[in-house]
């Protein structure tokens, strides 16, 4: 739980959020808190079909009505857009077509809410209803109607993936056992507790965002295309943020209507999304179908795997692309896999589009995996744990699909989750049941989303007499990146974190950080930062340095340097250098592999997870009761290891949410309960005990060797569940969630003599194409 | 966000001023208790009114007697549910009351609001854009049942957790109209339909709730739920026993959320009484209770498992009440 402290004054030690007071008070000012004069409310009018052609938008009534002030319809603003250059094909409002229910047609500005609401609803929309594709079965099927969206294809597909690394048939030739397994994961989305919302003001003709998004810097780009300004006419700010978990990653519709809104106006306008309209919004974890088969020997290494999935996208891009990729890319960065080929699709569905969720794209074949290597293990009567451990990659090594690992605490997370948790000698009765399960994620994507040579992250300092101010254009989700910047630039500097200034995630005055998401911010912002602050202490240390006349090392801390105090010292140096200003920047090295696609997994470091759940499964009502997880989490270094913990617990949570009960479920076209009390979450009352391992193996690159921990722990749990479930049972349900119907259907199944299982059947037949072969790089090459 | 819409807000200092303005407004006005209920399903515009009624008159007074305790309508979930008297004498109606929805909306929702609280659909309990997009039901704005398309009536899940225990121990509302008071056994006041689920006058205001003292009765309140916290019903059971040794000589079941109503188990009741409870009494008496159960498609999981647990919340609320009974025999079944 403690972890070391080196000689660090700030590093290591528990500091509370720089914002946690007015935070917990109320005090922090969220993009609904805000209401400047004469601020106008925007409402919008969604589809209420899932897949229709769009014959006319009346919206005279609308405009008539006393207090709407401006409403707006697809031709304002017919500039498509979209996360990925390559998926540029959602508008904020459609004119053309709508493709599921909850897809933005028209907005409305009016002097309140209700008026706005009324006027939405006198707008008078013409469709041709056009048959829903609502599963992964009917997208891949002959197209009754029309595809969804023009591009891709065949029939609903959108992306079609084949790679093949090593020689796979040959692999299997050489195995001893071989086994496949049909896996499905259900659909879930984030549920942050604060709503989308975001204004936007016209003063000058510069437009302003504020806005609860993870990424200011999309947003921006996003809004320059569409509204056609150039960049340095706009400026988007993070508001204060009540949590992201991927779903406020994308841009979205409704913060480029408020800026048109805006500038029609000349108003502030404001929109905040219901708690409906944010199950629309989505973007989160997608459906996944799942096929694996994969080739041991008798001592049960692996001598190749073959990995197919079937992604339910929804009815746009989003992340999808990456997303696919992320459902074969990881699988090789625990075990070590000599042969390894994977094929992947997404295809388009009439449903809010899915994207990145915590852990993106990688829950799921996690989940598969896990699931699979323990019953391998079983086949050939091999303690899963050891099978497991069997295969683990090791430190400074590439996989066969060239991703670098640097650091690995894998086998120091599984002796501290297995020691803690006495899972070997754990006590047999029916009904309990414990589940082992490990996994990794990325520290940061080692690419970016768009192309280009530029850092990924930038940190500017400024000193003066005032103190210190630190730049950076990250945006603190509340996963605690503005805490990660103030603790490096405190360490530095010799002061503590209170004493540092933060300005972030401000597109005018902030430089570039690609944003919160993909487990990058404490890797690379903190690279940034860490670089900017030394830059920053070479200025003081060599203007006291040049004061103090003499040779000796001039040490810094404590909120001195040298033989001055803090303030002094930057007195003498701003006296020396002019204006102290100093910048650093991150560039993630180059390690890509030399193939198409490989610009998905590649990260500057892997943090690793190992995990045992102990659960109680009543057989007759198929209810499970959590007891307690155990979490050993390798961050590399815990720069705050009480924000470590927070990330590492709150993954258990959302991890065990989706293992049990979340579920983006649709009927009849829509969602079925686009609502708090009626998507299961878990609650208070649902949660078992957590301990948390903090294990740090000091990551070679990181800075002061910390890597991500706001993902990662997510990723064992959900398959740790499912074990857990078939060692108090004997039903695996492969199926995500795992609900009590399905436990109880297992068992009746294996009352019946046949397969003791839950889960689908059969893979579908996916015009994959032909694989790109790829020879892996030499074993064991650490560059 | 959701608003609410606008409306009057009327307070009266009785409950017949209360009926009074009631039956002036007409079917526009709504009584308020708590609102834990109300005031969402306003903001989805589920209920269109132009006057809410307060009732901070209620009186939120628990008074016990040698015959009957009488509760105030305006006592809250949580007032009940730490009620010592209550928790002693009717522990399956304090039970019921701590187990409605979460601490602060206990706080706020009362007795009373509870009793009346309206029937659930997930093609009802929805926001007004959700119901227009699939097409508006028979409970608002529609003319069909959208989870049984066939069928002319609502069916609507009765979601009253303290109703049906209340039902089984025999209780009795007092209702107050512009012309006086009345009294109703609970059970007669609901009705089997998912929209006129209550038998009392819209204008009567539910006063209070009077639950007779039986000797040796013994109660309890088995509520199956998604979570821990907040969500309704999908199943439950209220039962009351009186035990002789371990022989049952009064029994009361109720079932909740499985049907427009609280859907009284006469059957099972007639079969439990003047026989020995054992396990096996206690499995066919469930079974029994259970039959009529008809749980559909339009609450939490499946109406299959829901109709497969309502005998294991049966089973589990029989066991209960024996145990509190200081029956033998029994030991908890399940969980």
């Amino acid at each position: 739980m403690s972890a070391q402290n080196n000689g660090f004054s700030v590093i290591g030690k528990p500091f509370s959020k720089p914002d946690a007071v007015s935070k917990v008070t109320g005090r922090a000012v969220y993009a609904d808190d805000m209401l400047p004069a004469r601020t106008l409310h925007c409402r919008i009018l969604r589809s209420p079909h899932p897949h229709a052609r769009i014959l006319s938008v009346d919206t005279s009534a609308a405009r008539r009505m006393p207090g709407v002030h401006a409403v707006i319809t697809g031709s304002d603003l017919p500039i498509k857009f979209g996360i990925l250059p390559v998926t540029q094909d959602e508008r904020a409002l459609e004119h053309e077509k709508v493709r599921y229910v909850g897809d933005p047609i028209a907005a409305v500005a009016a002097v309140d809410e209700e008026i706005a609401a009324a006027a939405c609803d006198a707008i008078t929309v013409e469709y041709e209803v056009l048959e829903p594709v609502m599963s992964i079965d009917e997208a891949l099927a002959e197209t009754k109607d029309e595809r969804i969206q023009d591009y891709g294809g065949p029939n609903n597909i959108h992306k079609l993936v084949a790679l093949e690394f090593g020689d796979v048939d040959a692999g299997f030739a050489k195995a001893e056992h071989i086994r496949e397994d049909v896996f499905f994961f259900q659909g879930n989305t984030h549920l942050p507790m604060e709503q989308h919302s975001a204004i936007a003001t016209f003063v000058d003709g510069r437009v302003t965002l504020w806005s609860s998004t993870q990424v200011v810097h999309y947003v921006h780009r996003a809004l320059a295309k569409v509204l056609e300004l150039p960049m340095n006419r706009i400026r988007v700010i993070g508001a204060a943020h009540g949590g992201g978990f991927g779903g406020k990653t994308d841009p979205f519709a409704h913060e480029i209507i408020v800026c048109k809104l805006a500038m029609l106006t000349g108003r502030p306008v404001k929109c905040t999304l219901t708690r409906e309209e944010v199950f629309y919004a989505h973007r989160g974890r997608h459906p996944v179908l799942m096929w694996v088969r994969t080739g041991v020997k008798k001592d049960g290494r692996i001598t190749a795997m073959h990995f197919k999935t079937a992604l339910d996208g929804g009815a746009y891009g989003s992340y999808g692309v990456a997303s696919t990729f992320y459902t074969g890319a990881l699988q090789t960065v625990t075990y070590h896999i000599p042969a390894y080929r994977f094929e992947g699709c997404r295809v388009f569905t009439n449903k809010p589009p899915c994207g990145p969720k915590r852990g993106h794209g990688t829950p799921q074949p996690r989940f598969a995996l896990e699931l699979h290597l323990e019953k391998i293990a079983r086949d050939i009567g091999i303690d899963p744990v050891d099978l497991k451990q069997t295969n683990f990659v090791k430190p400074m090594t590439r996989t066969v699909n060239w991703l670098r690992v640097t650091s690995c605490g894998l086998e120091e997370c599984t002796d501290r989750v297995m020691t803690a948790s006495r899972y070997r000698a754990r006590q047999k009765r029916s009904g309990r049941g414990m589940g082992f399960a490990i996994s990794s994620y990325m520290s940061g994507a080692g690419t970016a989303i768009y192309w280009n040579e530029m850092p990924h992250s930038e940190v500017q300092i400024k000193v003066d007499r005032g103190g210190v101010t630190a730049y950076c254009g990250a945006m603190d989700i509340g996963q605690g990146s503005d805490s990660v910047l103030a603790a490096i630039v405190a360490e530095e500097l010799g002061l503590q974190p209170p004493d540092i200034r933060l300005v972030t995630a401000d597109t005018d005055t902030t430089p570039i950080d690609l944003g919160s998401y993909s487990s990058r911010v404490t890797f690379m912002a903190g690279n940034a930062a860490l670089q900017a602050a030394r830059k920053m202490r070479g200025m003081l240390v060599d203007a006291v340095e040049a004061k103090m006349g003499s040779a000796e090392a001039v040490t810094v801390g404590a909120g001195r340097i040298g033989d001055f105090t803090f303030e002094q010292a930057s007195i003498l140096a701003e006296a020396r250098f002019g204006t102290l200003t100093s910048a650093g920047s991150y560039t993630p090295p180059k390690i890509a592999g030399p193939y198409k696609g490989s610009g998905v997994g590649p990260s500057p470091a892997y943090s690793y997870s190992a995990c045992v759940v102990d659960l109680d499964a009543d057989p007759r009502s198929g209810i499970v009761h959590l007891n307690k997880v155990w979490i050993a989490h390798d961050v590399g270094r815990a720069i705050n290891p009480l924000l470590v913990e927070g990330q590492v617990e709150g993954s258990v949570y959302m991890a065990l949410g989706e293992a049990l009960m979340e579920e983006q479920a649709f009927r009849k076209g829509l969602h079925k309960w686009p609502s708090m009390l009626e998507y299961k979450s878990p609650t208070f009352m649902d949660m078992p005990e957590i301990e948390t391992f903090i294990v740090e193996t000091v990551d070679p690159e990181g800075p002061y060797g910390a890597k991500e921990a706001g993902q990662g722990p997510l990723l064992p749990v959900i398959p740790a569940v499912s074990s857990a479930v078939f060692d108090a049972l004997g039903v695996w349900i492969d199926e995500v969630p795992v609900t009590p119907e399905k436990i109880v259907e297992a068992l009746r199944r294996k009352g019946k003599g046949e397969a003791p299982r839950f889960g689908p059947v059969r893979f579908p037949s996916i015009p994959y194409p032909e694989c790109i072969k790829v020879e892996p790089p030499d074993r064991d090459g650490s560059t | 966000m959701l608003r609410l819409p606008r409306f009057k807000y009327l307070r009266p200092n009785t409950a017949r001023e209360a009926a009074h303005m009631a039956t002036e407004v007409g079917p526009r006005a709504m009584f308020v208790a708590g609102g834990t209920d109300l005031f969402p399903k306003l903001k989805r515009r589920q209920f269109e009114i132009e006057a809410l009624i307060g009732l901070d008159f209620l009186s939120r007074e628990v008074r016990p007697g040698s015959h009957e305790t009488e509760l105030g309508a305006g006592v809250t979930l949580s007032a009940a549910s730490t009620d010592a008297h209550l928790s002693s004498q009717f522990r399956g109606y304090a039970e019921a009351a701590g187990l409605v929805s979460s601490p602060p909306l206990r706080n706020a929702g009362t007795i009373g609001g509870n009793l009346c609280v309206d029937t659930r659909c997930n093609y009802y309990d929805m926001t007004y854009e959700w119901r227009k997009a699939i097409g508006f039901c028979l409970k608002k704005d529609g003319t069909i049942c959208l989870v049984a398309p066939s069928s002319p009536r609502c069916w609507a899940v009765s979601s009253s957790d303290t109703g049906p225990m209340a039902m089984a121990l025999e209780g009795v509302v007092t209702l107050a109209g512009a012309d006086g008071e009345r009294e109703l056994p609970v059970a007669a006041l609901y009705r089997d339909d998912g929209i006129d689920y209550l038998a009392k006058q819209p204008s009567e205001v539910v006063t209070g709730l009077r639950l007779p003292v039986i000797e040796g009765n013994q109660s309890a309140y088995v509520k199956l739920r998604r979570r821990g916290s907040i969500d309704f019903p999908i199943a439950g059971a209220a039962v009351a026993l009186q035990l002789e040794g371990d022989v049952v000589r009064r029994c009361r079941i109720v079932l909740s959320a499985v049907a427009s109503h609280p859907l009284e188990a006469r059957a099972a009741d007639e079969f439990l009484t003047g026989k020995t409870l054992d396990e096996e009494t206690v499995r066919e008496a469930a079974e029994i209770a259970a039959k009529p159960a008809k749980p559909l498609d339009n609450a939490d999981l499946t109406h299959f498992w829901r109709k497969r647990m309502v005998r294991v919340v049966v089973e589990q609320a029989i066991a209960l009440a024996a145990t509190r009974a200081g029956g033998s025999a029994v030991k908890l079944l399940g969980q």
